[in-house]
């Protein structure tokens, strides 16, 4: 038997194949396919619906006298070539890069990923390092940390807004207190209302960072905390020396969740502020949203979506690069 | 499902109008208490017809509601009527063949002789075929002040726009906001708009929403425009709030001295037992041009495969058209009804100066008529950023706007 030739390889297990077709089929389809499609149709000019690229009409004309298609008799084309109306070029890419409202989304964005990055990292961090270290009623804390992350960003959004709001929140109470000056209403001061988005946002997040940096605290092998404490490397030595560089991977994972989270953030936007006042809390997902259904423009949302889909891109590529590729030289 | 059509029955049994009885969803954006209490009453005719009204409100005011009714027709899960503004906003639906072609009925009935003005049919209509039922008359062009808050301030209530800048410093050492004006776009572009038409005319608005003509939004006549508004924004300065009946709301406590909005902040007033010219004023044209725009509302109804749907359809578009419910739905809502025919002698007093300025004709076209979403689109971002942001100077906003003209389609 165990002479016989090998089955090929394409038809070993055969049945789990079958079985993954679906999925694939999925894939490919919905988000392959869907992201080209969306690629291309950003290069039209398509308003409500979309408008192909060219229509077959163009391909296949015979030039007719002027005469016989004036009278309407014959339903023909001149030859116009492969390009026809629909097809605009760069113009869509052009119009959102000069429009103000996508260049203050882009910079509110860039705001909000620095401080939201280094903040949920850092807190995270130092708050999955003090549960490490053995305390009572861990447990509870763990749920009590990572709760706001199984709330929805709508909810966490509407439960800022009120806080933050300066009738009913902290303004308030603050002032009932005595402190009759007290100001405090980031929300509706344009230079301040993404620190309030960010408020939130960190709150929500930050419970699921010091999650992911506990489970890989407890990767770390006790022989080492043993070793050090030998050696007699006060703790917080050992952490930053030894501990945070052997926890890479999960530093880069977490990093890669955060920022996709990041690149895609819209629902706490929408309900906290609405990207107001004015204009000053957009950011890009509004904008997509905006521009393909509420201003029917189907070709400069896809433009806009397409810019965020590159931002995704380049982040998760990289990242691909240096956690899969090089596991051959292992 | 099987009791629900026994109980349909029985109701066309008794009731013994059409033969067959059908559900059919309508969606609108009319959720504020004054515009409830209006819809209620075209539910309660085309029920009382035999029909059920499936009541698909969607809160949150026309941009988020858009959105929604648009993407379900698309998707292919249609509702059976949904309201829309007329104008170009269902432009391409109606040239995909995605809505219900109503010209049959229109001839039948005689729209054309009793709908007025005539422009509201025209905006229904595209390549001569009729494809919507208008059902009221918005117009933009009102400003609502507040007694109370003039009052407090010991100052006589304006009777223009110069009269009420002027009054802004007596409302402000009371407390009081002067203007009161909502976060979203729609409604710092829509004031900018009643705003140009009252300062700078009609004719030179429409030359710009209609011809798109650049050189005038770059001309004095905008130029003064532009400084105006820019003045208005330091105004509503105090008044954080987002929805425009929040800000009615404010107008109506005189909290704030004035707003401008269209004439549907009118149910507002009357689901709060205001009287207009005893509690509140109201200024058509700001008191200046005397004027409505004749934008408004009107109800789609997206082509379904199903008969039964599509003689639902039909039936409540010639309800919405009748002389009955047009006064009882218009009455309720604040808004002018469609017919010239029709009586109104017991509405208030602001409608009744609508009424005659309809009468007399001076009306305008609304914006969206002329402006693609896409361009509306673009002219509310550029307001309400500028209406925030005191850094933009009113020159730079007008730069803006003319580019956004020159573009649109």
């Amino acid at each position: 038997m165990e002479k016989a030739s090998r089955p090929s390889q394409l038809f070993r297990n055969l049945s789990a194949k079958f079985a993954a077709i679906p999925m694939v089929l999925t894939a490919l389809v919905i988000f392959v396919g869907c992201t080209v499609w969306s690629f291309v149709y950003s290069f039209t000019r398509s308003k409500l619906l979309p408008k192909p690229l060219f229509t077959t009409e163009d391909l296949f004309s015979i030039p007719m006298p002027t005469w016989l298609i004036k009278d309407g008799s014959f339903d023909v084309y001149y030859i116009t070539g492969f390009v026809t109306k629909s097809f605009v070029g760069m113009a869509q890419y052009d119009r959102l890069w000069s429009n103000s409202r996508w260049l203050t989304s882009i910079e509110n964005l860039a705001l909000y990923a620095g401080f939201a990055l280094v903040f949920s990292l850092v807190v995270g961090f130092i708050l999955a390092a003090f549960m490490d270290q053995k305390i009572r009623f861990e447990n509870t804390f763990r749920t009590i940390y990572l709760y706001p992350y199984a709330m929805s960003a709508i909810i966490t959004g509407l439960v800022w807004q009120w806080i933050l709001n300066p009738t009913f929140g902290i303004e308030k109470i603050v002032r009932g207190w005595g402190f009759e000056n007290f100001e405090f209403a980031p929300l509706q001061n344009p230079d301040l209302v993404m620190f309030g988005i960010l408020i939130a946002g960190v709150w929500q997040g930050t419970g699921f960072i010091m999650a992911l940096m506990l489970a890989g605290l407890r990767g770390i092998d006790e022989d080492i905390w043993k070793a050090s404490r030998i050696d007699g490397i006060p703790m917080w030595k050992t952490y930053i020396k030894v501990v945070i560089p052997m926890m890479r991977p999960v530093f880069v994972t977490t990093l890669v969740l955060i920022t996709a989270g990041i690149l895609k953030v819209y629902d706490l936007v929408v309900a906290q502020t609405n990207g107001g006042p004015g204009l000053s809390s957009q950011v890009p997902a509004m904008y997509v949203y905006s521009y393909l259904f509420t201003a029917q423009n189907l070709g400069q949302g896809l433009a806009a979506s397409t810019m965020m889909l590159l931002g995704v891109l380049i982040i998760l590529i990289p990242w691909t690069i240096i956690e899969f590729g090089g596991k051959e030289k292992r | 499902m099987k009791c629900r059509f026994l109980i349909a029955a029985a109701l066309a049994a008794s009731v013994a109008v059409p033969a067959t009885a059908t559900e059919l969803e309508v969606t609108h954006w009319w959720t504020s208490g004054g515009e409830a209490a209006a819809v209620a009453e075209f539910a309660k005719a085309f029920n009382a017809g035999g029909d059920t009204w499936i009541d698909g409100a969607i809160a949150g005011s026309g941009g988020v509601a858009r959105p929604i009714i648009v993407s379900r027709i698309i998707g292919g899960e249609p509702m059976g009527a949904t309201q829309l503004n007329h104008g170009r906003q269902a432009e391409e639906l109606i040239e995909a063949g995605l809505m219900t072609d109503l010209t049959d009925l229109a001839v039948k009935e005689g729209w054309a002789d009793f709908v007025n003005p005539t422009s509201l049919l025209d905006a229904c209509t595209v390549d001569g075929r009729i494809y919507c039922a208008p059902v009221n008359i918005h117009s933009w062009q009102w400003i609502w002040l507040s007694h109370a808050a003039y009052e407090k301030a010991g100052v006589p209530v304006p009777t223009n726009w110069d009269e009420f800048t002027a009054s802004a410093p007596a409302l402000r050492a009371v407390g009081v906001v002067p203007l009161a004006m909502g976060q979203q776009s729609w409604q710092t572009s829509g004031a900018f708009g009643v705003l140009t038409v009252a300062l700078a005319g009609p004719e030179v608005w429409l030359k710009v929403v209609k011809d798109k003509d650049v050189d005038t939004v770059m001309g004095p006549a905008y130029t003064a425009v532009f400084e105006a508004f820019g003045a208005a924004r330091q105004l509503s300065d105090g008044a954080d709030i987002q929805d425009w009946n929040q800000a009615t709301n404010m107008v109506i406590t005189g909290q704030a001295g004035g707003q401008i909005m269209g004439d549907w902040a009118q149910g507002e007033f009357q689901v709060a037992n205001q009287v207009a010219g005893e509690d509140y004023t109201c200024l058509p044209g700001l008191g200046v041009n005397k004027i409505i725009s004749t934008g408004g509302d009107a109800f789609y109804f997206p082509l379904v495969d199903d008969a039964d749907i599509k003689a639902a359809q039909l039936r409540m578009a010639s309800q919405l058209m009748s002389k009955e419910v047009q006064v009882a739905f218009n009455l309720k809502k604040g808004s002018l009804p469609i017919r010239g025919d029709v009586d109104l002698s017991s509405a208030n007093d602001c409608m009744k100066q609508g009424l005659e300025i309809l009468a007399s004709g001076n009306i305008l076209p609304d914006g969206n008529q002329h402006l693609s979403p896409d361009t509306n689109t673009q002219l509310e971002d550029l307001m309400v950023e500028f209406w925030n942001d005191k850094s933009i100077t009113p020159a730079e906003v007008q730069k803006g706007y003319a580019s956004i003209i020159a573009d649109a389609d």
